[in-house]
């Protein structure tokens, strides 16, 4: 191994990816922009939801109730229907996501101190959005019984005996219920592999496709100089692209960051390996851009997408699934990547997930290296 | 310019002539064969190279030309057989001996985003040629191939012929003891062959070996030896003019203004090993000239003003290697 070859190799790769408007592109906007797309567009905390509303109380107090679901800016209300079933029409073809059902004695069983029970019918095709939409609605509802109950104190000059309890869920790490600070820091994982697997995946395979392969492997460079030579420039970039990211969404979207810059860096770093090391594997045995692209894509970014508990809660998925995301490296970074940034969890405590994070290091490092030989077939 | 490369051409096949048994071989190949799933790419075939010399692999594609030079270039394992190069086992060790070799792949193998310069740097780096030697081998090369003016052009950018100078540049940047080139010439403007030609004779004076295949016989004629290859196996290997005068059979032109005719009256006519329809010409292989003429011309006879003239011509390695191919194809059918 001669480290002059190697820097040798990364310089020329360094070159061509600058080189390349699309490489430059992804390097430069992609993280930005995944960033951004994920801070904003896909925004689960879902404001301003259209909501059907059968008041069948039609009173004073119902219409203050209503009002306060209006004023809680989670809620839109749409519609004030008449009988069930527009309510029921409303949620079928979608124009509600949610119909509040106010019993026709509303106000007279609160006049009597309760207890009463509001109908809501939540939409229920996205079980996300629904989960989300049953905190918000019981956090109005709370606020509102809340405040009955202190009028009740001041008018009658005595706690209510009587009243509901209330079920109080409190939000751990994420108070304000902004879902933007659980999900940016999962988009890191997307950003590396990206750069790590997709366009690592591109390098070997582009080097078979154009022929300069060949005359590659027929120089004294080592197969292994060949490897590191190409994924430094692509670790740098990465590792780079990482500390952007973790900057935009600490200063822009104020995701807070509890935890240390190291273990952040350190953490990247193995991801890095894992995704590199991938993305590398695939390029070998692809021997085309086209193909090794697609299998980057479908082995790295959409596990880290949809299994690495990055959108979507590990433990809600079923079992069997559960089970697949014990092999998604992109399981274990996700994992720190919240640790670190809202829980704040000191770097000797993140063994659980840096230990299998560094074993798929290690194993998918070895692979690439026995993978790739100097030899045609 | 074209005279004195042709009086260089001149010198140095005298030199070689001179010389050539005092000079060790620097590729050795024995026994060489490797196959693919279905074909017998490359047949057990033995020849060996000396410094200072340039041997022509000739063949048709699919001959085993890319195979032969690909095991040799110490980039795909042969089946069995053996290759010594620079003194070097390329079978048992080809990283070390990649040091000595030069490769160029049929294909353009270098970086069109890259320009002249950081291609050829690329290379020298690889091969550890430092900046104080690099400069003026590049620039001496440069100038050679008449691109001194194109130095910071991306390679992409170059025309065929460039690419394919820029080629050897780069194969040549670390001082190879052996070269070895696959079809360098294909697909080149006649000037960028001249300037190609003159570049390899010139290295001949440092003691280099160079192997090239090329589908094109003409080219053939340059070397000091050619090997002919044809479905894996090597036919003939000596010097071109050896090759012809060990010829046993002669070469007849046929002139005529409508050749195919000419052709059509002509089949099943004794004596004929091969014809074959060239530009304006029917070249004919028969096995012996005095005798054939008289009647082949009677046979051309019957139809007036079938054919202009018919005189025997020097065969050439073209009409060599049509007649062994031909004969062997009828054999094998």
């Amino acid at each position: 191994m001669s480290g002059r070859r190697v820097i040798v190799m990364a310089r020329k790769e360094l070159v061509q990816i600058l080189r390349d408007p699309q490489s430059l592109m992804i390097v430069i906007l992609m993280p930005v922009i995944l960033v951004v797309l994920f801070g904003y567009g896909v925004n689960i905390d879902l404001k301003g939801l259209p909501v059907f509303v059968f008041d069948r109380d039609g009173t004073q107090q119902s219409q203050d109730f209503l009002k306060h679901l209006q004023a809680s800016q989670y809620f839109h209300v749409q519609r004030v229907v008449g009988n069930y079933d527009a309510l029921t029409r409303g949620l079928d073809n979608g124009s509600a996501k949610m119909g509040i059902v106010i019993p026709w004695n509303f106000s007279q069983r609160l006049r009597s101190g309760g207890p009463v029970q509001v109908q809501a019918l939540v939409d229920a095709t996205d079980d996300n959005t629904a989960n989300i939409l049953t905190g918000y609605v019981q956090g109005v509802v709370q606020a509102y019984s809340a405040q009955v109950q202190s009028q009740w104190l001041s008018a009658h000059g005595a706690p209510l005996q009587f009243a509901p309890i209330a079920v109080e869920t409190r939000t751990w790490y994420n108070e304000d219920l902004e879902s933007s600070a659980f999900i940016i820091p999962g988009v890191l994982a997307l950003v590396m592999s990206v750069i790590g697997a997709f366009l690592t995946s591109l390098t070997i395979a582009r080097e078979w496709e154009r022929g300069t392969m060949e005359q590659l492997i027929s120089t004294p460079v080592s197969a292994g100089e060949i490897m590191l030579g190409k994924l430094l420039p692509y670790f740098v970039l990465g590792m780079a692209d990482t500390v952007v990211c973790a900057l935009i969404a600490i200063y822009w979207f104020r995701v807070p960051f509890r935890g240390s810059f190291l273990a952040l860096m350190g953490s990247s770093a193995m991801f890095m390996v894992v995704v590199l090391s991938m993305g590398f594997f695939i390029s070998v045995l692809a021997k085309g851009q086209f193909a090794a692209s697609q299998i980057a894509l479908i082995t790295t970014f959409l596990p880290a997408f949809l299994l690495s508990g990055f959108l979507f809660a590990i433990e809600q998925m079923p079992l069997p699934l559960q089970w697949i995301t014990h092999v998604i490296p992109a399981r274990y970074y996700v994992s720190v990547l919240k640790k670190i940034f809202l829980k704040g969890t000191p770097a000797a405590l993140l063994y659980a997930d840096l230990v299998p994070l560094a074993i798929f290091a290690l194993v998918l490092g070895i692979l690439a290296t026995r993978s790739f030989h100097k030899r045609l077939t | 310019m074209e005279r004195r490369a042709a009086g260089l051409i001149v010198v140095r096949f005298y030199q070689w002539q001179t010389m050539k048994d005092a000079l060790p071989a620097a590729i050795e190949v024995k026994g060489l064969t490797r196959s693919f799933p279905g074909v017998l790419a490359v047949d057990a075939i033995s020849f060996d190279v000396r410094a200072g010399e340039i041997f022509g692999l000739v063949g048709p594609d699919g001959a085993g030309k890319t195979t032969t030079l690909r095991m040799l270039a110490g980039i795909l394992p042969p089946e069995s057989g053996s290759i010594m190069l620079a003194g070097v086992d390329v079978v048992r060790d080809p990283e070390r001996a990649k040091h000595a070799l030069s490769y160029m792949p049929q294909r353009f193998g270098l970086y069109e985003d890259l320009t002249v310069d950081e291609n050829i740097r690329f290379y020298a780096d690889l091969f550890g040629v430092n900046r104080a030697d690099r400069e003026p081998r590049s620039l001496q090369l440069l100038q050679a191939a008449g691109m001194s003016e194109f130095r910071t052009r991306l390679a992409g950018r170059l025309s065929g012929g460039m690419k394919q100078k820029l080629g050897l540049v780069c194969a040549l940047i670390h001082h190879p003891k052996v070269i070895l080139l696959d079809e360098p010439t294909t697909g080149v403007d006649p000037v960028s062959r001249r300037d190609f030609w003159r570049i390899l004779y010139e290295l001949l004076a440092e003691g280099v070996a160079i192997l090239l295949s090329t589908a094109y016989l003409d080219e053939a004629e340059r070397c000091h030896r050619v090997g002919l290859l044809h479905q894996g196996n090597l036919l003939f290997c000596d010097t071109p003019a050896n090759l012809k005068a060990g010829m046993p059979k002669a070469v007849l032109v046929i002139a005529s203004r409508d050749t195919r005719n000419a052709r059509k009256l002509l089949i099943g006519a004794q004596g004929i090993t091969s014809m074959v329809l060239h530009g304006d010409d029917l070249r004919l292989v028969v096995d012996d000239a005095h005798t054939r003429m008289g009647p082949l011309k009677a046979r051309l006879d019957a139809v007036s003003g079938s054919y202009d003239s018919m005189m025997q011509v020097e065969p050439t390695i073209e009409d060599l290697f049509v007649d062994a191919v031909g004969a062997r194809d009828v054999a094998h059918g």
